[in-house]
């Protein structure tokens, strides 16, 4: 399958991002509708080997890039990323298409209105060509947890993509799509994007409108941006960002464009790498050590193009897997309260009453993971238990925002591995704990809410890709752009690191 | 009733007879009632609490809904400012401490709830310790009055009405998500005719306002009521039952005695009542345990991550205070200051006459006429529209004497009618005041008509002289198409008697 | 500190959350839960009480929606009612009801 990955990727890897498309496409130089072709040949070629797809929207797409090739003829603007097909995470509602959260509690619901995100989109001019499967409600790491099957690494069948994004991450790895549109709640975007070698990122909490996203946990979920090139991600960033009155924890002031930055280089600029998430670190037992090696060269790198490269320590960082896992069921367990088989999806017939049908539709349609993050959550904010569990973790997290505004004291953008290691066969991870664990290095920026990157750096077991992650303070994108587009350009300069990425 | 527990069999029929004439406070000296209220009265706003959805009474079903009141999946709620400015309005009224708050999430699960959450306040509400002034004086004071979404409706299909037998229920969202203020009383009421008090004043504020149209019919206005009893004198506060779905004033007042009765009773038997919700059942006049719940309580609050704190600033505050109208005490205490008794001036107030009152008086008009005349003869349309000034002048010529009690009914009467001036209409009506000679001579003839009425007016007892005197009365009122003054015939009555 | 999770904590959880556990599932369940809280002890032991939870990453206040009604949603309403499991004279079919309304 590495081949093939390779045919799909390597036929466009140079010319065919995002941003060149559109322009060739702007330019009249290439029809929308051959671009879409093409992408839909790709997914003819290996989708039924990757499951990246919930659903293929062949025909919407079609009427989609013939519209975008009517209003170019018609010499009407269609946006920055016109004709560009993009696939979108199947927890992002999409007006009478499915969207199901990859659970059967979901199965063939069609929302009757589309997410702020969508909207968006359409203006910027893309062409959504599928519904990308995830680990069921977003829960997960693997995609393992969908009730329509796991989703397989381009890289390696017999390998999980990462999750809960995994479907998106394969797309783009595999070359369905060039852009793709995940959310991150513990590392949802980064870590998939690590394991697929693709650029993930993580914007800052509010920047992208949360409205027509299935909830997971609100006070931490967060749309983002796959790609196979930082400027694409940018590119795409730029075009999702912005206020939503649609969503009260929108960010109201205007936001600035980040894809400018993106040749700013980074002499001069200080990079702390996260001691706690590196060698010997206290959440670093259990890194592979070519993760680790592999985010040492990211650093030198750095260092090498002028910026100025010391270990920093975020000491409450070490909490943050505990908080997270306190924080994030507990408002699932409320978010998820709502599937009760009265109003959409899933219905169990045959109880006696309501409240037998809403306990027999909720144990029939979610699955095991779901039900346990349910019940955690229940647990933690259930009366006798709220202050020692739900309180405190709201208290870690305000220790934990403390702990990143000291260290941005010193230094502009932190740096860490993205994930512990490299992606890892099917059913590796059985236990919830060791799953759990695997989202150590991304936890901590959703819990503070900041922005964070994870970028394809060099290949580490098995020659698998990896992933390096660039963290910044609050609204400090550009930053996360400036030296994701260096690390960027180290890695396909240098031929040895890159042949995993390349593959 | 014939299914009901002996116990309270007799009290039935007493708590109805009691209805029927006017509730008086209730239970044996040895007992007090402690009462404390809950009033769910939803906000007059175009949409709802957390949606831009119609909040309207009365739409065909679920035709006011938008993805955000029907909870699906990805919808957000953002807070309708109106709402929240309506919120202040009432906690000012109501003598507030409007403060910093935020919006939590209420855990359970109920199909007429979208969500299966409702958004609510808890730890931190909008207003707190504030107090109403009952027109007894009295001050009950206020907990806390939050601000919430309402839930939809569900009706039940099958051979009965009852919720619990077999059938389906069809479910309406059109009220789900309508804005609601719930305000808590401390326990500080005593007896039904103070809690029906406070709910008509509390009323009459919501309404005075603008905050709500306080509509029991509707739903806009609902009440629960939390009551226990303790023997009359001790400060303890013994268990107490919340009686649900108490939809007007009567039934308030009937629930409440009853319920408290009931506790009364089981005390009295060594027995003792167990917290509990109960339901006020309108036709048998009587409390009922509501169904135990499948689910334990326990809500489990949070803190809305959808939602930020609602942060009101002093300015806003201060704004919204300086646009309160006069509230309803306001109002009754200007009348008294005016002349009128405390009566009058709470039936004018009612009937939003006050201002007539008032305007009148400063035109000289005297108080206490003019107020009976808005008690008693303007209880009807188009009262509003009645000229002050013309109102005044019926009111003097009354006192000065050129009208008679009776003629100046009837003139208010044409008044409204037809909107003309009294001295106008009292011509036309040929009303002028008779003088006195004429009128001993017709009282003279009519006592030597009716000999054995004159011989009880004058040795029979009171009860008897009472009765003869409204004989000769209407004797005389007969004969002068009520044109006779009633006060001048009671003299001349008298001075024939001790003659 | 927090008693060690128990399968009639995890029985109760579940009826809160309106879920229906098998045996071995309460079995199972209670054992990973277990290990997650025990996980979280190191949490459960700070002393942070004197810190302020965050509620937010980004703290706003006072966000308001003027009070003007959506028509665009008036085409959304068939769309949810065709999504709904059963549907009868345009409101939502459920079975009979259990349990007053609160
Ligand atoms: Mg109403
Ligand atoms: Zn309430």
């Amino acid at each position: 399958m590495t081949d093939s990955g390779s045919r799909d990727s390597g036929s466009r890897d140079s010319s065919d991002t995002a941003l060149s498309l559109a322009a060739s496409v702007r330019s009249g130089e290439r029809l929308a509708s051959e671009v879409l072709e093409d992408y839909l040949e790709a997914i003819a070629g290996s989708e039924d080997e990757i499951h990246a797809f919930n659903t293929v929207l062949a025909d919407e797409a079609r009427a989609a890039a013939g519209e975008i090739d009517r209003r170019i003829a018609a010499g009407e603007d269609v946006g920055p990323l016109a004709g560009v097909p993009i696939a979108i995470k199947d927890n992002t509602c999409t007006r009478g298409i499915p969207t199901t959260c990859s659970s059967k509690m979901l199965e063939g619901w069609k929302p009757p209105y589309d997410a702020t995100v969508i909207e968006k989109l359409a203006a910027a001019g893309t062409v959504m060509i599928g519904k990308t499967n995830l680990d069921e409600f977003a829960m997960g790491s693997s995609t393992e947890n969908s009730a329509f099957g796991p989703t397989r690494n381009p890289h390696d069948l017999s390998l999980v993509p990462g999750g809960s994004s995994g479907g998106s991450a394969a797309a783009v790895a595999a070359g369905f799509a060039p852009l793709a549109i995940g959310s991150d709640t513990g590392g949802s975007i980064r870590q998939p994007a690590a394991l697929c070698g693709v650029v993930g990122m993580k914007p800052s909490y509010g920047t992208v409108s949360r409205y027509g996203l299935i909830a997971f946990a609100s006070s931490l979920d967060q749309i983002g941006p796959f790609t196979r090139t930082v400027a694409d991600a940018a590119a795409l960033y730029d075009a999702i960002s912005g206020h939503d009155p649609r969503d009260s924890t929108s960010i109201p002031e205007p936001l600035a464009p980040v894809s400018p930055h993106l040749g700013d280089g980074v002499s001069g600029l200080r990079v702390g790498v996260i001691t706690e998430l590196m060698e010997s670190g206290d959440l670093a037992d259990g890194f592979e050590p070519e993760v680790l090696r592999q985010t040492r060269a990211a650093a030198e790198a750095l260092a090498a193009a002028g910026a100025i490269v010391e270990d920093v320590s975020v000491p409450s960082t070490i909490y943050g897997l505990s908080a997270y896992y306190l924080i994030a069921p507990a408002e699932a367990s409320s978010n998820l309260a709502r599937y009760d088989g009265v109003r959409y999806g899933l219905r169990v017939d045959g109880a006696a009453n309501t409240a037998g049908m809403m306990v027999a539709s909720r144990t029939a349609g979610f699955g095991a993971e779901v039900k346990r993050r349910i019940m955690l959550g229940t647990y933690a904010l259930s009366a006798g238990y709220y202050d020692a569990f739900y309180g405190k973790a709201q208290r870690v997290r305000t220790l934990i925002i403390d702990d990143f505004e000291r260290a941005y004291q010193n230094f502009d953008v932190l740096l860490s591995p993205t994930s512990p290691c490299v992606a890892f066969p099917f059913g590796a991870k059985e236990d919830p704990l060791t799953m759990y664990l695997n989202d150590v290095a991304t936890i901590p920026s959703n819990l503070a809410g900041h922005p964070a990157i994870s970028v394809p750096f060099g290949i580490g077991r098995a020659r698998l890709p990896v992933g390096v992650q660039v963290l910044a303070p609050m609204l400090e994108e550009r930053r996360l752009i400036q030296v994701a587009a260096v690390l960027e350009s180290v890695a396909h300069s240098n031929r040895s690191i890159t042949e995993g990425s390349a593959a | 009733m014939s299914d009901q527990p002996v116990s309270s069999t007799m009290l039935d029929e007493w708590v109805n007879d009691s209805d029927v004439q006017r509730e008086s406070t209730s239970l044996s000296d040895a007992w007090e009632m402690v009462i404390g209220l809950e009033v769910h009265a939803e906000l007059a706003t175009e949409t709802k609490m957390f949606s831009p959805a119609v909040n309207q009474f009365g739409s065909a079903p679920n035709t006011n809904v938008h993805p955000v009141c029907l909870g699906l999946p990805g919808t957000l709620p953002v807070v309708n400012g109106k709402a929240v400015e309506l919120s202040i309005r009432l906690g000012l009224a109501l003598n507030c401490t409007v403060q910093r708050c935020i919006f939590a999430r209420k855990n359970y699960f109920y199909p007429d709830m979208p969500k299966d959450y409702q958004i609510s306040q808890y730890d931190r509400p909008l207003n707190i310790n504030g107090w109403l002034e009952l027109p007894s004086g009295h001050r009950v004071r206020v907990e806390r009055a939050h601000m919430e979404e309402d839930t939809g409706k569900s009706t039940h299909v099958g051979d009965s009405g009852r919720i619990h037998d077999a059938g389906y229920s069809l479910v309406d969202y059109n009220r789900a998500g309508v804005p609601l203020l719930e305000i808590v009383s401390h326990p500080d009421i005593r007896g039904p005719e103070e809690a029906k008090a406070y709910v008509a004043e509390l009323q009459a504020i919501l309404i005075a306002t603008g905050v709500s149209d306080g509509k029991f019919e509707e739903g806009s206005l609902r009440v629960d009521a939390n009551i226990s009893v303790r023997p009359s004198g001790s400060t303890e506060l013994r268990t107490r039952c919340e009686v649900k779905n108490v939809n007007s004033l009567r039934s308030l007042g009937r629930a409440i005695l009853y319920e408290a009765q009931r506790h009364v009773n089981l005390y009295e038997s060594g027995e003792r009542p167990r917290q509990e919700t109960r339901h006020w059942d309108e036709e048998g006049g009587r409390t009922r345990p509501g169904r135990s719940k499948e689910q334990a309580e326990d809500y489990r609050y949070f803190a809305d991550p959808d939602l930020v704190p609602v942060d009101p600033s002093p300015e806003w505050i201060e704004e919204i205070r300086a646009s309160l109208p006069a509230l309803p005490r306001e109002r009754r205490a200007a009348l008294i200051d005016a002349g009128g008794s405390a009566e009058t001036a709470a039936i004018a107030v009612d009937r939003d006459l006050d201002g007539l009152a008032l305007t009148a008086i400063s035109l000289g008009a005297d108080p206490v006429r003019s107020l009976t005349h808005i008690a008693n003869n303007l209880a009807v349309e188009g009262a509003h529209e009645l000229d002050a000034a013309n109102f005044a002048e019926l009111v003097k010529m009354e006192t000065g004497g050129d009208l008679t009690a009776t003629q100046a009914k009837t003139v208010l009467a044409e008044m409204l009618e037809s909107g003309r001036a009294p001295l106008v209409i009292a011509a036309d009506l040929g009303f002028e005041a008779m003088d006195t000679t004429e009128l001993e001579t017709l009282i003279d003839g009519i006592i030597a008509d009716s000999p054995s009425e004159w011989d009880r007016f004058v040795n029979g007892d009171d009860k008897a002289r009472a009765k003869m005197q409204g004989f000769f009365t209407g004797q005389v009122m007969k004969q002068t198409q009520g044109k006779a003054d009633g006060k001048i015939v009671n003299q001349i009555l008298q001075t024939r008697r001790n003659a | 500190m927090s008693e060690p999770l128990s399968r009639a904590d995890v029985a109760k959880v579940a009826s809160l959350a309106m879920l229906e556990l098998t045996d071995e599932e309460l079995e199972t369940f209670t054992g990973q839960l277990a290990a997650v809280l025990e996980h979280a002890k190191d949490v459960e032991a700070l002393d942070v009480g004197d810190v302020m939870p965050t509620h937010h990453p980004y703290p706003l206040v006072n966000v308001f929606r003027r009070d003007v009604v959506d028509t665009a949603a008036e085409s959304m309403r068939d769309e949810a009612l065709a999504a709904a499991p059963s549907v009868e004279t345009n409101q939502f079919r459920v079975p009979p009801a259990l349990g007053e309304e609160m």
